[in-house]
């Protein structure tokens, strides 16, 4: 343990093109490439899906399809199949991304789908009778009312990804995953110790920073936050009075 | 006015929900369609504003073919109003209710202060402005949906079972309040329950349907009771019929008897003067309290040796406000008052049967 604490706390492990802080920039990169690419697709096919509930069984299996798909083995798959169609670095890193992207996609679409499925039918029927169109609905009503889970999904899709995000230094790239092959290759345990909290740390920091936007994107009136509010404020009131 | 003409809805199973129906809902007026479950009076309503699209027939809303407007723009020009209120969760009160009039384009401001103005008009304080509708009782959220419905003042409001949600006590106030709002509003009305009590409590015209949507009676209140068109109709409106339609017949001429009365505080010997079984208590300004009986009284009167279960009714109201005095009085003297709430005087459960027998008698020849 001591040990571990001792590699983390060494100044010079931080720097340089090596160092802690590069690589959990380039890991950094790897996640947030995949989680745009997979919200790209997955948030307008799930929200599609919940408005006009057409291919709602494809999405279910998709999502069952996807999730049951070894991250390593398609990693190496892809390798193979794209790795010789592709120039210098892209070789391995379009791989990468692929098995990040088919990662993250699951929970993301299966949020946005359940998101706006849970919508409240009176609500949604109120809102076409008093003459919203399709699409009006769909961003006024369904998805406000779907971010709570729509984000959840982005949630713990960033979770898997920035853990598995580790893959990428298995083909060559950077990353934090690293510190763990590197550690392993020399028998340093405390640098693939070190390298598994800086992953662990760094996904608790993005959860973290995802959680406070959640609360700033969802209405109040979804999360039930308002009737906290309005106690704190009586609370202040009432010892303000006395 | 809304006219349906021979309105049909046959779904491609080949069930007919709505069988050919032919109505009018005359302006200013609340026409209530009233029936079983699966009479088609949901379909039917839900027709008028598009939310289902008929299959045959013809729904003119102030002569204008319905099938020939935007779906939209037909909706964002009729008041809706639906049984779970149906609120947005994520906006507040003000947002809900501002909904139509920012569909219609009207600025923040503008929109602001209508709903504003909209949440006094059903009743409910202006801080509940920014509260979510979790915030709300059931009640209180189907007064938001009425205001919400009311938002960009529609002539034509569809109202589909808005008061059954909610409990029965709140659901006379909604009812009492919404009649109150009507008679200043006086907006065309389709209202659909499936509670004869609230269609002849509502409805200026109320139209029966029989399963399969069609018309077994159309009718005002009074007659609906009065005189059923069938078999169905009469099983419908139900057993009690005759005594209910009391409540629309304005009261038979009565000629109340003089009632002597003592106020609280008075001394056993004062009460027990009369030597009457019961005996009348009143206020100051002569409003009547409840009944005594003198000989269980053996201390100066308080509030709580009043006997409560009598009704009291105006002079001038209903036969069956009056009948339901004489009958719910312990004395048997139903009490009559005037506008203001003071005593005019007393009539036996005798008098006023005699009085109804005669006014219905007088109806028939």
């Amino acid at each position: 343990m001591n040990a571990v604490l001792t590699w983390l706390t060494d100044g010079a492990h931080w720097q340089g093109y090596d160092g802690i802080l590069q690589r959990t920039w380039e890991h950094v990169w790897y996640s947030a490439i995949a989680l745009a690419i997979a919200a790209a697709l997955a948030i307008p096919l799930g929200l599609w899906v919940g408005h006009t509930g057409r291919a709602r069984f494809l999405a279910v299996n998709l999502t069952g399809a996807l999730r049951a798909v070894p991250s390593l083995g398609l990693l190496f798959a892809s390798i193979m199949v794209l790795g010789s169609r592709l120039d210098g670095e892209l070789a391995t890193l379009v791989p990468t991304e692929l098995v990040l992207v088919v990662l993250a996609v699951p929970p993301i679409l299966a949020g946005a789908y359940a998101g706006v499925e849970q919508v409240d039918a009176a609500a949604r029927d109120a809102a076409r009778g008093m003459g919203m169109r399709g699409s009006e609905v769909l961003f006024k009503v369904e998805l406000p009312c779907a971010l709570p889970l729509i984000s959840s999904g982005l949630r713990s899709a960033a979770l898997q990804v920035v853990a598995t995000a580790t893959l990428a230094a298995a083909v060559g790239l950077g990353g934090l995953g690293r510190f763990l092959l590197d550690g392993l290759a020399v028998r340093d345990y405390a640098q693939m110790a070190g390298g598994a909290i800086l992953v662990a740390a760094l996904a608790l920091l993005i959860d973290l920073v995802a959680s406070t936007l959640q609360r700033v994107v969802v209405s109040p009136g979804l999360t039930g936050k308002t009737d906290r509010r309005d106690n704190a404020l009586r609370r202040l009131k009432t010892t303000a009075a006395s | 006015m809304i006219r349906f003409d021979s309105v049909t809805k046959e779904y491609p199973d080949g069930t007919v929900a709505v069988g050919g129906l032919d109505l009018t809902a005359p302006d200013g007026k609340i026409t209530v369609l009233v029936g079983p479950s699966g009479c088609g009076k949901t379909t039917s309503l839900r027709m008028v504003n598009r939310m289902i699209e008929p299959t045959g027939g013809r729904i003119l809303v102030d002569d204008k073919d319905t099938a020939k407007m935007d779906a939209a723009e037909l909706r964002r020009g009729m008041g809706y109003v639906i049984q779970q209120a149906g609120l947005f969760p994520h906006r507040t009160v003000a947002d809900n209710i501002a909904t139509v009039p920012r569909l219609l384009g009207w600025d923040r401001r503008k929109s602001r202060s209508r709903s504003l103005e909209l949440l006094e008009r059903v009743g409910l304080p202006g801080e509940y402005a920014d509260r979510y509708p979790h915030q709300l009782s059931g009640g209180q959220q189907q007064r938001v949906g009425v205001a919400r419905a009311l938002a960009a003042d529609p002539p034509v409001m569809l109202m589909d079972e808005p008061f059954s949600a909610v409990d029965p006590v709140v659901r006379e106030q909604l009812q009492d309040e919404f009649l109150r709002l009507q008679s200043d509003l006086g907006k065309t009305i389709l209202f659909v329950t499936h509670d004869i009590d609230e269609a002849v409590k509502l409805g200026d015209q109320v139209a029966v349907l029989r399963v399969g949507g069609q018309i077994a009676q159309v009718a005002d209140p009074a007659t609906l009771l009065g005189d059923p068109h069938d078999d169905f109709v009469a099983d419908f409106v139900g057993r009690d019929r005759g005594y209910r339609g009391l409540g629309f017949r304005t009261a038979p001429v009565l000629e109340p008897s003089p009632e002597p009365t003592v106020r609280l505080g008075a001394g056993v010997d004062e009460v027990r003067r009369s030597g009457d079984q019961w005996l009348l208590v009143a206020d100051d300004d002569n409003r009547p309290l409840g009944w005594v009986e003198p000989s269980r009284i053996t201390a100066p009167l308080v509030t709580e040796d009043l006997h409560r279960g009598g009704t009291v009714a105006v002079l001038g109201g209903s036969s069956r406000a009056v009948l339901d005095a004489a009958l719910s009085a312990p004395s048997r003297r139903g009490v009559l008052v005037d506008d203001d709430g003071r005593l005019v005087g007393t009539v036996t459960l005798a008098e006023v049967a005699a009085a109804i027998e005669q006014a219905v008698g007088r109806g028939k020849r």
